[in-house]
C-alpha cells in the first residue's frame, strides 16, 4: 500500500508524458475541418460597431477571410500585424469574429493595433463559434464567392502560411465563376 | 574562426561533463577515492569552458559576426550596445548556452564549498549535475548549436525582437535560469539522498541554503518579467497567466513548499519522503517549462523559437531524467530513516496545511495551462481557459495561506497553544483589521467587497512579520538570520499581496480620442495632451507623444512621454512604449493607440494604485530568502564536525 503510494507521482508523470507525447505529434494546424467544401454555417450576429445585425449572406460575391480573435487571446496579437497587411491589399475582403470577448475591451484592441477588418461580429456566448467549429482563437476560414467554406487555418497566421498557401488559395478562388 | 573554436569549446566541455558523470559513479562503486575526487577539477574544467563558449558568442554579436546564422537572425549592426549583449541569450541557441552557464556555474559554486561535505556525496551531486548538463550539451549540439555557420554570411542582421528591447528583458533571463536551474542542486541532494538512503540533519543542512538561494533568484526573476510585461507590452497588465509565465510560477510554487517542508523536516523530523519528492518535483517543472517554452506545444507571446524536433529530444530528456528520479523515489523512498509521525494541530502541521495549499495551487495552474493540450490529446474540441479560471481557483487557496502566515511562528513545535498563539496577536490583529478596512477605504475607485477581506490577511501578514523583528529588536538584538529572513520574506508576502489586492481591485482606466490642447479630467488628475512629433530612433521610427500631469489644484506633477515606434525589422507591427510616472502608491500610465488623423490619437490613461508594492513585495521575499541562506548554522557545520570527530578519537 505504502509503495502504491510513493509511486503515484510517477504515475502522475507517465499521465503527463503521454499527453505531452501526443501534444507533439498531432500539429493542432493540421486538424481538417470537416466544414470545408460545405456552405458557412448560417448566423445572425451583431456588429461590434454595433449598428446592425448581418447574416452569412455578408461572403456572397466576393472571395472573404474570416478571422476569429479576441482580445485576451495571446496569440492573436502575433498574427495581428500580418493582418493589417494583407488589409491593404485589393480586393481583400477580411473580416472578424470577435470570439467571447468584452466590447469595450474588443474596440480597444481594434484602435491600439490596427483594424484590419471590414466589419467585426461579436460572437458574445461563442454560440456561432460552435457552429462553425472553432477550436481555439485565432482560426481563419477562407470562404468563396457562393458563401463556402474552403479552408480553415487553426492557429495564428504566419508569413510562411500566408505567401505558400493562403495568397495563391485566394488567387484561384477569386478566378472561379 | 570564432565560430569553430565555439563549436570545438562545447564539444570538449560535453566530453569532460561526461567523464564528471561517469568517473565518479564508477568510483561509488568500485569504492576508489581518487575516481570520486575527480568531481572536483572536472566541474571547474566544464565550467570554465562554457564561460569561453559564452565569450566567444558575445564576442561574435559585438563584432557583428553575421557568418553565423544565430548572430544574423538575432543581431543587426544599428543595435544599441546594451542589447547586443542582451541579444546572446535573446534567442533559443543563446538562452541554452546561458542555461548551461548557470547549470556548471552552480556546479562549481557546489564543487566549491564541498569540503564541508563528505566526498561520497558532493560526488554524487556533482555526478547528477553532470548529467543534466551531458543532456543540455548534447541538445545543443544535436538541434541548437549557437556557432551554427550562415553561407553565405548576411550583410546585415535581422534584428532582435523589438519586444526583448528593454533593460528589464537584459536581467530578466539570467535571473530566470539563475532560479530555474538552481533547482538542480536541491534536485542532486535528493538523488543522493535516495541512492546513499541518507537523509539526516546533515543532508538538510547541506540542502537547505540551495533551495533558498534557487527559490530567491527565481522570485527575483519572476518578478523582473512582470515588470518587464509591465512596461513594455503597453497594457498596464503586469501577469497574464500566459504559459510561459506559468511555467516559471510551477517551480517557484513547489519551490516555496520545498524550502517549507525542508524547514519542517529539519527541525521535527517529519515529512522526509515527502521533502525529497519536492525537490524531484520543483526540478522537473522547470525543465517542463522548458519543454513548453521550446517545443512550440502551447501556443503563446513568449514562445519566441519552437521547433517540433526539438521538443521530442526535451521531451525524452524530460522524461528519462525525471522518470527515472521518480521510479528511483518509489523504490527507495519507503527506506528513508526519518519518519515520524506528525500532528496537523502543531507548527509542522500547519507548515503541511500550507505545502498543500501551494502543492494544490501549483496543480491547478499546471492543470489550467495544459488543460487545452490534454484535450487536444484526447480528441476533444479545445476549450480555451483564460484569467477566469487561474483566478477562480487560485486566489482562494491564497487567502488561507495569508491568515495561516501570520501565525506561523506563534504556533509551538509538536504541539501548538491556540488561546497563547491568539492572545499574543490581539495588537497585530486589531491593526489588521482596522488597517485592512481603512486602505480599501481611502483609495479610490475600489469596487467589491472581497478587497477587505483580502487586505485584512495581507495587512496581518506585514504586522506580524514586523512585529517579529521588533519583538527581537526590543530584546536589544537582530534576530538571527533564519528568523529575520523569514520575517522579511513574509513581509513581501503581504506588501506583494496589498499591490495584487488594489491592482486588480481598484484600478481605473480610460480610452479616449486627445487632439493637441485637449484637457481630460481622470481619477482625480488633469492630462493634457500637446501633440506628437516624429521621431528617428537607432533602428525605429516612432511618433512621440507629449502629455503634462496636474494635480487637482492644477499645479503640474509629471511630463508622460509615449511613443508608437515601427522598427525597420518589423514595420508591420507597431510597438507601443508606454510612458510611467512612478508613485509608491499609485502609478500613472499613458499609451498611445492609433493616430485618428488630424492630429488626434487614441490615447489610454491608467491610474494604477500600489503596483509598486507588487515587484517591491517581490524584491523584499527574494532578499528574505538570502539573508535566511546565509544562516551561521549552515556554515557552522565545519567546525561542528571537527569537534565531533575529535571527540570520536578522543573517545
Amino acid at each position: 500500500m505504502k509503495r502504491l503510494v510513493l509511486a503515484f507521482p510517477l504515475l502522475v508523470l507517465v499521465v503527463l508524458i503521454v499527453a505531452l507525447g501526443r501534444g507533439l505529434s498531432l500539429d493542432p494546424r493540421e486538424v481538417d475541418s470537416p466544414l470545408i467544401g460545405k456552405p458557412a454555417p448560417a448566423f445572425t450576429l451583431p456588429l461590434l460597431s454595433g449598428d446592425r445585425l448581418v447574416n452569412q449572406d455578408l461572403f456572397l460575391g466576393q472571395v472573404s477571410l474570416l478571422n476569429v480573435w479576441a482580445s485576451w487571446c495571446v496569440a492573436c496579437r502575433a498574427e495581428h500585424g500580418i493582418l493589417n497587411a494583407l488589409s491593404k491589399q485589393p480586393d481583400m475582403h477580411i473580416y472578424g469574429l470577435n470570439y467571447k470577448d468584452e466590447t469595450i475591451d474588443a474596440k480597444r484592441w481594434l484602435a491600439e493595433r490596427g483594424n484590419p477588418y471590414e466589419a467585426t461580429l461579436r460572437d458574445y456566448d461563442g454560440q456561432v463559434g460552435i457552429d462553425w467549429g472553432v477550436y481555439g482563437v485565432p482560426e481563419t476560414f477562407v470562404v468563396d464567392k457562393h458563401g463556402v467554406i474552403r479552408a480553415k487555418r487553426i492557429g495564428p497566421l504566419t508569413w510562411d502560411y500566408v505567401n505558400q498557401e493562403l495568397l495563391p488559395l485566394l488567387e484561384q478562388l477569386k478566378g472561379e465563376a | 574562426m570564432i565560430a569553430a573554436v565555439g563549436h570545438f569549446t562545447l564539444a570538449a566541455a560535453l566530453a569532460v561533463s561526461l567523464i564528471q558523470m561517469v568517473v565518479p559513479l564508477w568510483g561509488l562503486r568500485s569504492r576508489n577515492v581518487s575516481s570520486l575526487s575527480v568531481a572536483l577539477p572536472a566541474a571547474y574544467a566544464s565550467f570554465a569552458l562554457i564561460v569561453c563558449a559564452f565569450a566567444l558568442l558575445t564576442v561574435a554579436f559585438l563584432n557583428n559576426d553575421f557568418s553565423i546564422s544565430y548572430v544574423a537572425h538575432q543581431s543587426n549592426s544599428a543595435l544599441p550596445l546594451i542589447y547586443k549583449i542582451s541579444a546572446v541569450w535573446g534567442g533559443h541557441e543563446g538562452s541554452l548556452l546561458l542555461w548551461m552557464l548557470m547549470l556548471t556555474g552552480w556546479g562549481v559554486a557546489v564543487a566549491s564549498r564541498s569540503r564541508k561535505l563528505p566526498l561520497e556525496i558532493s560526488a554524487t551531486v556533482l555526478s547528477v549535475i553532470a548529467a543534466i548538463t551531458v543532456g543540455f550539451l548534447l541538445f545543443v549540439l544535436l538541434t541548437s548549436n549557437p556557432f551554427e555557420r550562415l553561407f553565405p554570411a548576411l550583410q546585415e542582421g535581422r534584428d532582435l525582437n523589438p519586444l526583448l528591447q528593454d533593460p528589464g528583458l537584459a536581467i530578466h533571463p539570467p535571473m530566470l535560469y539563475m532560479g530555474y536551474v538552481g533547482f538542480t542542486v536541491p534536485f542532486a541532494f535528493a538523488i543522493a539522498a535516495l541512492l546513499h538512503g541518507r537523509l539526516d540533519t546533515a543532508w538538510l543542512r547541506w540542502t537547505r541554503p540551495w533551495a533558498t538561494w534557487a527559490w530567491s533568484y527565481l522570485t527575483l526573476g519572476i518578478m523582473l518579467g512582470s515588470w518587464w510585461a509591465y512596461n513594455e507590452l503597453g497594457w498596464g497588465g503586469w501577469w497574464f497567466w500566459d504559459p510561459v509565465e506559468n511555467a516559471s510560477f510551477m517551480p517557484w510554487l513547489v519551490g516555496t513548499a520545498l524550502i517549507h517542508s525542508l524547514a519542517a523536516t529539519e527541525k521535527r523530523r517529519v515529512l522526509a519522503s515527502w521533502t525529497i519528492l519536492l525537490a524531484i518535483a520543483a526540478f522537473a517543472l522547470s525543465l517542463l517549462g522548458t519543454f513548453l517554452v521550446r517545443s512550440g506545444v502551447l501556443v503563446s507571446v513568449h514562445a519566441f523559437a519552437t521547433d517540433p524536433a526539438r521538443g521530442v529530444y526535451i521531451l525524452g530528456f524530460f522524461s528519462v531524467v525525471v522518470g527515472g528520479s521518480l521510479a528511483l523515489y518509489t523504490w527507495r523512498a519507503a527506506k528513508m530513516s526519518l519518519q515520524a509521525p506528525i500532528r496537523l494541530n502543531s507548527r509542522e502541521g500547519l507548515l503541511l496545511v500550507n505545502n498543500v495549499l501551494l502543492v494544490v495551487a501549483a496543480f491547478s495552474v499546471l492543470l489550467g495551462t495544459l488543460y487545452p493540450l490534454l484535450v487536444d490529446a484526447l480528441g476533444l474540441p479545445k476549450p480555451s481557459v483564460g484569467p477566469p479560471w487561474f483566478n477562480a481557483t487560485f486566489v482562494p487557496l491564497m487567502l488561507p495561506m495569508l491568515a495561516l502566515v501570520g501565525f506561523s511562528w506563534r504556533v509551538n513545535w509538536w504541539k501548538a497553544d491556540w488561546g497563547q498563539a491568539v492572545r499574543a496577536n490581539r495588537i497585530a490583529m486589531l491593526i489588521a483589521l482596522v488597517g485592512g478596512l481603512a486602505l480599501p477605504i481611502v483609495t479610490p475607485n475600489v469596487r467589491g467587497l472581497g478587497i477587505f477581506v483580502a487586505m485584512i490577511l495581507a495587512v496581518w501578514c506585514v504586522v506580524t512579520a514586523l512585529a517579529e523583528i521588533l519583538g527581537w529588536l526590543r530584546k536589544g538584538r537582530l534576530p538571527p538570520a533564519s528568523v529575520l529572513g523569514m520575517s522579511v520574506a513574509h513581509l513581501g508576502l503581504g506588501v506583494c499581496a496589498i499591490g495584487i489586492g488594489m491592482v486588480s481591485q481598484a484600478d481605473s482606466e480610460l480610452d479616449l480620442a486627445m487632439r493637441p490642447g485637449d484637457v481630460a479630467e481622470f481619477g482625480g488628475y488633469q492630462w493634457e495632451f500637446e501633440g506628437t512629433e516624429h521621431l528617428e530612433g537607432p533602428n525605429y521610427s516612432a511618433e512621440h507623444g507629449v502629455i503634462v500631469v496636474r494635480g487637482d489644484q492644477g499645479q503640474e506633477l509629471t511630463v508622460l512621454e509615449p511613443e508608437k515606434r515601427r522598427y525597420r525589422s518589423q514595420p508591420g507591427n507597431p510597438m507601443t512604449e508606454s510612458a510611467i510616472n512612478i508613485g509608491l502608491f499609485r502609478d500613472l500610465y499613458v499609451s498611445l493607440g492609433e493616430p485618428l488623423g488630424d492630429q488626434a490619437w487614441s490615447v489610454r490613461l491608467y491610474v494604477k494604485p500600489f503596483i509598486r508594492w507588487i515587484w517591491m513585495g517581490a524584491i523584499l521575499m527574494a532578499l528574505g530568502g538570502a539573508i535566511a541562506a546565509t544562516d551561521r548554522r549552515y556554515r557552522m557545520r565545519k567546525t561542528q564536525d571537527e569537534g565531533v570527530a575529535l571527540a570520536g578519537a578522543q573517545a
